[in-house]
């Protein structure tokens, strides 16, 4: 990381007016120079009201206690679609894709628990085994002694891997996932991404739609399987749903089942090689991964943020919050917040009480896959260990230009031969 | 003190001593019983502490709240004896208390 830009960051943090901080500049979480600016924040304006930005007037949240109890409160902070959805930018209205994230009760309980079953305790165990195979393959086909992209050759393969196995997707086709997944969340504004406009992510997520279609019409009547495009198609609560309704569930299932995880591999990696006294802890001690793989998800926050819309004049922290207001959950400084979490900036791998993050949200919405994401980082640092004595990262991560994830395209790393 | 007897899915007993005015979840949780995890620290919004209460102390237990059923509601393999053991507070009357786990937490 560039020093000289750190410390640029730290004197404009310190000196902007704080009626004048747009906290949601994307620029500031590509370049990874937000956490002056969100340390100032939680410090002097924990709630805080921003008039003016690209995406209009909006709070933000950056305290952890803040955050969940707001996150409890979801009849006064709505998550429905009709309102605003779960992210700083509102879709345009008319082309809303509606999901069970973008819902509130009784809709969204109703679907969530149709998918919610592939994850159940007995599913996950039966994953298992196929997880750690491919794992074990994947380590053992990478180069030795040349520089490669771990982002491509592990964290996306790996996670889409199981993601086709979810959906039973043809396995051959596994990519085109990874490809929509990336249209569905991308900014559009950022030059680099797959789609550069609102129309163009409709498009391509509509050929998405079409293709998952075909599977849907072979399942649906199918005696039920246990793959998420067969759960819906006979789901009573989802087996009817709107064009833009499919295309919105099957996104969230994509984004949310391999891209959160896909990051948390990288930036775990990434968080061990600028910590080498936690790598030797971690070679010496390798019962402490499931320790670590919860501190791997707090320290890289896969969702930056999540988004309510206030239904009811609520207060937060001695400031009033006006109904139909836009407010900004930013489980990224939560989970930083020193108030709960001791040395927060710091990552360790045996700290004490390493599940108490916000990476996953809290309340009725808290992430339906965190099990599985788990066992995935876990299978794979078990693996990595067995298998790689060393891994030298040898560039900067190339992060994502987005306030929602925190996303790293690509990571150069070499493993000595 | 009240002894409340924490029953691991595979049959593991853990009996322990836990203060009156804790939770049964702080009580799992301060002694190191494995299978409760209380992500969110007790404030009913995760449910990571769910387990079943041994049907003969379901009346000195009570019920869960709107917000805990809600909760456990997205639990995974949920009973008519499942509760969210961040919101049993012990008390006297619980001396003795059984409490299963379920086969994994949310």
């Amino acid at each position: 990381m560039d020093a000289n830009v750190q410390l640029d960051a730290i004197a404009e943090a310190a000196a902007v007016p704080l009626d004048q901080l747009d906290i949601a500049d994307p620029r500031r979480f590509a370049d990874d120079t937000i956490w002056p600016f969100f340390a100032r924040l939680r410090r002097e304006a924990p709630v805080h009201y921003c008039a003016d930005s690209p995406y209009g007037p909006y709070w933000s949240l950056t305290r952890y206690q803040d955050i969940l109890a707001t996150e409890i409160d979801h009849a006064s902070f709505s998550s429905d679609t009709s309102l605003g959805g779960i992210q700083i930018e509102d879709q345009p209205k008319a082309l809303a894709r509606p999901s069970f994230i973008r819902m509130d009760p009784p809709k969204h309980d109703e679907q969530r628990k149709v998918v919610s079953p592939i994850v159940a305790p007995a599913n996950l165990a039966r994953m298992e085994t196929t997880i750690r195979e491919r794992a074990g393959k994947i380590i053992d086909e990478l180069p030795r002694g040349e520089i490669f992209d771990w982002v491509d050759r592990v964290s996306i393969e790996l996670t889409i891997q199981m993601l086709a196995t979810l959906f039973d997707y043809p396995f051959e086709n596994r990519r085109q996932l990874t490809y929509w997944s990336d249209v569905a969340v991308c900014n559009v504004n950022d030059p680099t991404s797959p789609v550069h406009s609102e129309e163009e992510r409709f498009a391509e997520l509509k050929n998405m739609a079409a293709a998952m279609s075909k599977l849907w019409n072979e399942r649906v009547n199918a005696p039920p399987q246990h793959d998420l495009i067969s759960m819906l198609a006979h789901g009573e609560s989802t087996r009817n749903m709107q064009p833009n309704e499919f295309m919105g569930t099957l996104a969230l299932l994509i984004v949310g089942g391999n891209d959160t995880t896909r990051n948390s591999i990288s930036g775990g990696l990434h968080a061990l090689s600028q910590n080498p006294d936690e790598y030797r802890k971690l070679r010496e001690n390798p019962a402490l991964i499931p320790n670590m793989v919860s501190e791997i998800i707090r320290w890289q926050t896969p969702v930056a943020h999540m988004r309510r819309t206030a239904t009811v004049d609520t207060e937060i922290g001695g400031k009033t919050i006006r109904a139909g207001e836009k407010v900004v959950m930013w489980y990224v400084s939560g989970n930083r917040d020193e108030t709960m979490i001791p040395d927060a900036d710091r990552f360790i791998i045996d700290r004490k009480r390493p599940r108490q993050h916000l990476s996953f949200g809290f309340g009725i919405h808290r992430c339906v896959g965190n099990r599985l994401a788990e066992m995935q980082l876990r299978i794979v640092w078990e693996e990595i260990l067995a298998r790689l004595p060393q891994i030298e990262v040898v560039s900067e991560p190339e992060r994502v230009l987005s306030n929602f994830l925190r996303g790293i395209k690509r990571m150069d790393v070499r493993i000595p031969a | 003190m009240p002894k409340i007897t924490y029953i691991e899915h595979d049959g593991t007993e853990h009996p322990m001593e836990v203060p009156v005015g804790l939770t049964v979840m702080q009580g799992a949780v301060d002694n190191s019983v494995p299978g409760i995890d209380a992500d969110c620290g007790g404030a009913c919004a995760c449910a990571t502490c769910h387990v079943y209460v041994d049907p003969e102390w379901l009346g000195k237990t009570g019920t869960p709240n709107e917000q805990e059923a809600s909760m456990l509601s997205f639990a995974a393999v949920t009973e008519s004896n499942s509760r969210l053991s961040c919101q049993i507070e012990v008390t006297s009357e619980l001396d003795g208390l059984i409490v299963r786990m379920p086969e994994g937490q949310h």
